[in-house]
């Protein structure tokens, strides 16, 4: 990827009445905040586009914002089945980190988050991104070994990682229960001090208005319900809005990957599974960190609400349904409240589920196929969030130039063919 | 929560099984391994039916009997229609339906032919 493509700075917002800022704050207070324009047009579709983007979640936003900023095609429609940021991106828990341990996932997911580091400035929409660090514990003495090995490749790639003791790891958390009798005691942990959370909802608002003022349009409540083809070109799409015609289709749709690709007569590696997250009732501030554990399963943060966010990992079998299956949240809190005695004094608020494109080898699909013009972006997961805008910038490259760039490269369909696999089952901070 | 129907055991929750994904995945013939292409057994080792509705899938009844058996199961309502034996097909129409429009059990051309209509004249 060439650095410079970043370099250039954001086009959005050149007309500077549409900008936010302290002073558009102070003018739209004088009229007691009646007049703030729409921060993006209800766009209904246009007969022919140069790209289209299916999906309208964070990863689709984002590159259809990259294609329009960086690549100059603004004649691009995001088409979303739903409404904006309905799927994976508003049903998260926003955590953010690069500590992956093969060279090709640090790659994407360092750049991801070198590019959140100036997000908000990027977008002139504040993303909320707080760089509050990612802790991932180790409960036995092999997780100990297999960490410091992690921590190890990370830190050649570039990235903080720093290890800790049970005593720092107090120090740091001063709620975590470190009592070496509990069933997975607390024997060490590593770090990422940049690593962090973002508020999701703000991430898709962002990059929708970001994009929409480069003249991309977003048309939610629209369906794809085809994908049209000549021979071995695409030609459009069909949608329960009418049929459109365009050259580059880029297919961004988590869970609903498979089908799609069905529609393209093309097989995909994927299961879609539900992963769910659930969140307490509001507390004051008591963890100001993410913390993450293998052995018991699950990821804790605290909301800047006050709510405390747990998730764990996919369900045990395919579904489309977003709810989830209630043994895992049951097994997800058991597991919190033994770190977190504090924890089972609280009520829980809600439970969602998303449906997430699982892969088998844990890491995406950010690849060409075999029919002309059809992108895929997807196996991302249980881990797309923090991965946004990297995704988007390099699925935006791939676009734009119809050749994966250094980064994207080895996220090829064609490595379940080559057997070029990036494992990151057992890399991950939490097992798939 | 699933409450399945172990054929061996009877109603169990679905915290007594394992989901093995996929069912009716035929490792390609070693009669014609040597026309083997990647591309054949990259289908049989990673691509797989993930369909939006009925699936038909192999479970195990692994804090139980621990036998094996496959389910034929809406993916969206999460209904079960049929449990039948591992190793034999589909009795129930939903059933038999899933099972052949999978695109394991089609030929090339019949599966092509399936999207020429998506080709504008």
């Amino acid at each position: 990827m060439a650095k410079s493509d970043l370099d250039r700075g954001s086009k959005a917002f050149a007309r500077r009445s549409k900008r936010y800022s302290i002073f558009s704050l102070a003018k739209h207070a004088g009229n007691y905040h009646q007049e703030w324009q729409q921060a993006w047009r209800h766009a209904e579709p246009k007969t022919t586009y140069d790209a289209v983007i299916i999906g309208g979640g964070g990863h689709g936003l984002a590159t259809a914002y990259y294609l329009a900023n960086i690549y100059g095609i603004t004649n691009i429609a995001v088409i979303e089945k739903g409404w904006l940021g309905g799927g994976n991106t508003g049903r998260n828990t926003t955590i953010i980190r690069s500590n992956y341990m093969w060279d090709e996932s640090a790659a994407i997911y360092e750049h991801a988050l070198k590019l959140w580091e100036g997000l908000s400035q990027d977008l002139n929409f504040n993303v909320m991104f707080s760089q509050r660090g990612v802790l991932t514990l180790s409960h036995s003495e092999h997780e100990l070994k297999e960490m410091s090995r992690r921590v190890h490749a990370i830190r050649l790639n570039g990235i903080d990682s720093d290890i800790l003791s049970p005593a720092a790891i107090k120090k740091l958390v001063p709620m975590i229960n470190i009592d070496p009798n509990i069933r997975y005691p607390v024997l060490g942990g590593f770090l990422q001090k940049r690593a962090g959370t973002a508020r999701h909802d703000a991430v898709a608002w962002g990059y929708a208005r970001a994009a929409d003022d480069l003249g991309v349009d977003i048309i939610q409540n629209c369906e794809v319900t085809g994908l049209r083809r000549n021979g071995n070109k695409i030609t459009g799409i069909e949608t329960t809005k009418g049929d459109i015609k365009t050259r580059k289709v880029g297919c961004v749709v988590a869970g609903h990957s498979s089908v799609l690709a069905d529609m393209a007569n093309i097989r995909l590696p994927i299961a879609s599974r539900p992963l769910q997250a659930i969140v307490s009732e509001p507390i004051k501030p008591v963890l100001d960190t993410v913390i993450m554990s293998n052995a018991v399963h699950m990821y804790i943060s605290q909301s800047d609400k006050g709510e405390m966010v747990l998730g764990a990992g996919v369900d045990k079998y395919n579904s489309y349904a977003q709810t989830g299956s209630w043994p895992v949240p049951e097994h997800m809190v058991a597991a919190a409240v033994d770190l977190f005695p504090f924890l089972s004094q609280l009520r829980m608020l809600r439970q969602w589920g998303g449906i997430v494109d699982t892969c088998p080898d844990a890491s995406p699909i950010i690849s060409k196929t075999e029919i002309k013009g059809l992108y895929f972006n997807c196996g991302w997961g249980t881990g797309g969030f923090k991965a946004t805008p990297g995704s988007g910038h390099v699925f935006a490259d791939l676009i734009a130039n119809d050749r994966p760039n250094t980064i994207a490269l080895p996220y090829s369909l064609k490595r379940f063919e080559t057997g070029y696999l990036i494992d990151e089952h057992g890399a991950a901070g939490v097992a798939h | 929560m699933l409450r399945i129907k172990c054929p061996f055991c009877g109603y169990r929750n679905e915290s007594e099984f394992s989901c093995g994904g996929e069912a009716h995945i035929a490792r390609p013939s070693a009669a014609v391994s040597d026309k083997l292409t990647d591309s054949t057994f990259s289908e049989y080792l990673f691509m797989r039916e993930n369909p939006k509705g009925v699936f038909l899938e192999r479970w195990c009844h692994t804090s139980g009997c621990r036998r094996w058996f496959n389910v034929a199961r809406d993916t969206v309502t999460h209904q079960i229609y049929e449990i039948y034996p591992a190793g034999k097909t589909p009795k129930t129409t939903i059933g038999k339906k899933a099972y052949q429009v999978n695109w394991r059990r089609k030929s090339k051309a019949e599966v092509a032919s399936k999207y020429l209509k998506r080709t504008p004249k």
